[in-house]
């Protein structure tokens, strides 16, 4: 990739904001090690607050973007971060999918005022917890809750390189079938939600006893009704079976349409 | 003659702590007259994104609060579960939650020494420009960050929200070669921790004593992790579930985390504190390796944080290796549970300090209500005191940047961790 205009000779330059999130993605950097000093070397980190960098109006090659937009001040910060950032990729399911926090997007926010605010008005929040890509462009969208290392090194490395990043859209099934993993659901009745939710989390909860949970979002072409159908086999009623596909990636569409196809997850 | 000085000090972005806050300060002829660290983390609600659902969503939901200390989020939770439940997990799930743990101390300390705090006694702006000169002390502490990820590994599958604890237990029980073979790095990896107790020792610590309270729990036998009694060095001892009596929080304009007050009074929670109130539960080898140091605990000194952090790592890793020496694999890792209404209350040692969870479930295990209290809304009242008293003593007069970085230091010495505002505050929906 062709330096930031004005920025000649010098290394492609990097920076990862932060919104509404609970930090873990951005540890897909800290936790890098060894790696982090070298990715260090080959690009200039410009904009990173919490491990240490602050110029969150810098022009840069790549905006790594974590978390969800969910105040008015955050709509403002994403629309300047696009127009500084030659590629803005959304790391992990707030950024990509609005997030955990985006179950709050279900609630009647009349009737949520109504039931909680006795007291004065504090703080500024928007009723929604909405992904990026629906105020601005984005070049590309990293899932899972958290996203690992090596994907976003290897998508660091692609971009940088001016090829498309190679992502993984399958289901997490297909990870079990390449280790070799009994499916839980067939063997033990659990409801996996595997055959709905892409892989690139190495399939850990079926290899670990327990049924996938969906944190990586909605795999390709995702056949939630046949699932939905089997979960209710499984004994599921349909309000448990909303809760399976409104969890993590809540707004992720395909997600949000089958929770709703079978009532939405109530709260009160 | 008095010449009025008046200096906004704003901090925008409060740079190598983990969500986000600011600092502002304002200064009149050599006094303070406002002070706030504003955080204005976005709340996410999740006390209220909780309601509604099941008793078994509650780990991996809770997880979601913090990425950097999932485990403990999952701890307490599952620990005010059982403790509605009336289940007790026996040995071998208490054991392995407290290697678990042992790991997530291990992880958050190392990355808070390195890549947070060390760069500001060292002078440097991070820890990339810090690996230049101090190449091995960084490439140590990356080893250690990974050592505290490999054991919640271990036992989770993953290190940011790891998936193997549930209500009851684990899902899955690892097996004895992996055990042994993170047992050898957990024995490399002792010499190495007793090292970063020492350099964080050497380094040119501020001589900056004030007067708080220290909380933390307190276990007859153990340094705190999972149980314990919550004490205070100003004479409180009582069991978590009298929490609400002593503690509470109070919602300030400025901040989306709620201050948490003892009997009316700012507190410290954290490393020392815990360190502060529970010198004789340390292992004999680390209590001699401590007393060995020109430091003296208890500290009133917040800047010997970073050296109690350390020590905490030596701890973890001498605790984890003594309960992986006789693991066993288990004839199954959890217990059943059947689920009853009631409330139930969890208080666990998170890496930055008390996380206190209380969760009421219905009959059919689902969740009523919850109540979530992590530790920095605990600590905000106790770094707004200590910004005010460390700033006044550091001198008024310097200059806007001398102020800034030093007011930026203090606050590290605490670990926010701000993506914790977890509470539901008052908010206004637009």
């Amino acid at each position: 990739m062709n330096p930031v205009p004005g920025t000649l000779n010098s290394k492609p330059r990097i920076a990862v904001h932060k919104f509404a999130s609970c930090d873990g993605c951005q540890l897909a950097f800290l936790n890098l090690g060894e790696d982090l000093l070298t990715l260090a070397r080959m690009v200039d980190i410009v904009h990173f607050a919490e491990a240490g960098p602050v110029n969150p109006e810098a022009a840069v090659d790549i905006a790594f973007i974590e978390g969800s937009i969910s105040t008015p001040e955050d709509l403002e910060r994403i629309r300047r971060i696009r127009a500084n950032s030659r590629q803005l990729v959304t790391i992990g399911a707030c950024a990509t999918a609005g997030g955990v926090q985006a179950l709050r997007n279900f609630a009647d926010a009349g009737e949520w005022i109504a039931s909680i605010y006795a007291k004065p008005e504090y703080i500024e929040s928007l009723a929604t917890s909405t992904p990026i890509a629906q105020h601005v462009k984005v070049d590309l969208e990293i899932w899972g809750c958290p996203v690992s290392g090596r994907q976003v090194l290897a998508a660091v490395r692609a971009l940088l390189s001016g090829v498309p990043p190679w992502l993984e859209k399958d289901k997490v099934c297909l990870e079990c079938k390449r280790q070799q993993t009994v499916c839980v659901m067939v063997t033990r009745g659990l409801p996996c939600m595997g055959p709905v939710t892409r892989t690139g989390c190495g399939a850990i909860c079926p290899a670990f006893g327990r049924d996938c949970y969906a944190c990586y979002g909605p795999a390709e072409n995702p056949n939630t009704e046949s699932l939905a159908r089997r979960l209710e086999g499984l004994g599921l009623v349909p309000e448990a079976v909303a809760r399976r596909f409104h969890f993590i990636n809540a707004q992720a569409p395909a997600f949000a349409e089958a929770g709703a196809r079978r009532g939405k997850v109530s709260r009160d | 003659m008095t010449e009025s000085r008046h200096i906004p000090v704003k901090v925008p972005v409060l740079a190598r702590v983990e969500g986000e806050g600011t600092l502002e300060l304002r200064v009149h002829d050599g006094t303070i007259e406002d002070l706030r660290l504003r955080i204005f983390e976005p709340p996410r609600m999740f006390e209220k994104l909780l309601e509604g659902r099941d008793y078994t969503e509650v780990p991996d939901m809770v997880a979601r609060i913090c990425g950097i200390c999932p485990v403990a989020y999952q701890m307490s939770a599952v620990h005010a579960i059982e403790n509605l439940f009336g289940v007790e997990p026996g040995p071998w799930v208490r054991d392995m939650r407290r290697v678990f743990y042992c790991g997530e101390w291990i992880q958050s300390h190392s990355l808070h020494i390195h890549m947070l705090a060390a760069p500001d006694f060292l002078g440097y702006s991070s820890v990339v420009e810090m690996a230049g000169k101090y190449a091995p002390e960084v490439r140590r502490g990356l080893k250690l960050q990974a050592l505290g990820n490999d054991i919640i590994r271990l036992l989770g599958a993953r290190s940011v929200h790891p998936v193997g604890a549930r209500v009851g237990g684990f899902h899955h029980a690892p097996k004895p070669e992996e055990v042994s073979a993170l047992l050898e790095k957990l024995h490399a990896a002792l010499p190495e921790a007793e090292a970063l107790v020492r350099w964080t020792a050497a380094f040119d610590l501020p001589l900056q004593e004030q007067d708080f309270t220290c909380v933390a729990l307190r276990h007859p036998r153990e340094y705190p992790m999972n149980a314990g009694r919550l004490v205070s060095d100003h004479g409180l001892d009582i069991p978590a579930d009298r929490f609400e009596a002593h503690f509470t929080e109070q919602q300030l304009s400025h901040s989306t985390a709620l201050h948490c007050r003892l009997d009316g009074k700012p507190y410290l929670v954290g490393p020392l504190a815990r360190l502060n109130l529970n010198l004789d539960r340390l292992p004999d080898p680390v209590r001699t390796l401590v007393d060995g140091l020109d430091i003296r605990f208890p500290s009133r000194n917040m800047h010997h944080s970073i050296v109690a952090r350390a020590i905490e790592i030596v701890v973890a890793i001498r605790v984890a290796i003594n309960l992986l020496e006789s693991y066993q694999e288990p004839q199954r890792p959890y217990v059943e549970i059947r689920p009853r209404a009631g409330s139930g209350v969890g208080c666990t040692e998170a890496p930055r300090g008390l996380l206190w969870h209380r969760y009421e479930l219905d009959a059919h295990g689902k969740l009523v209500s919850a109540r979530i209290v992590p530790p920095t809304s605990q600590n905000q009242a106790r770094i707004e005191d200590d910004l005010r008293q460390s700033l006044q003593s550091f001198g008024l007069n310097q200059r806007e940047e001398a102020l800034r970085h030093f007011g930026e230091r203090v606050i590290r010495n605490y670990d926010p961790c701000i993506s914790c505002a977890t509470h539901f505050l008052e908010l206004r929906i637009t």
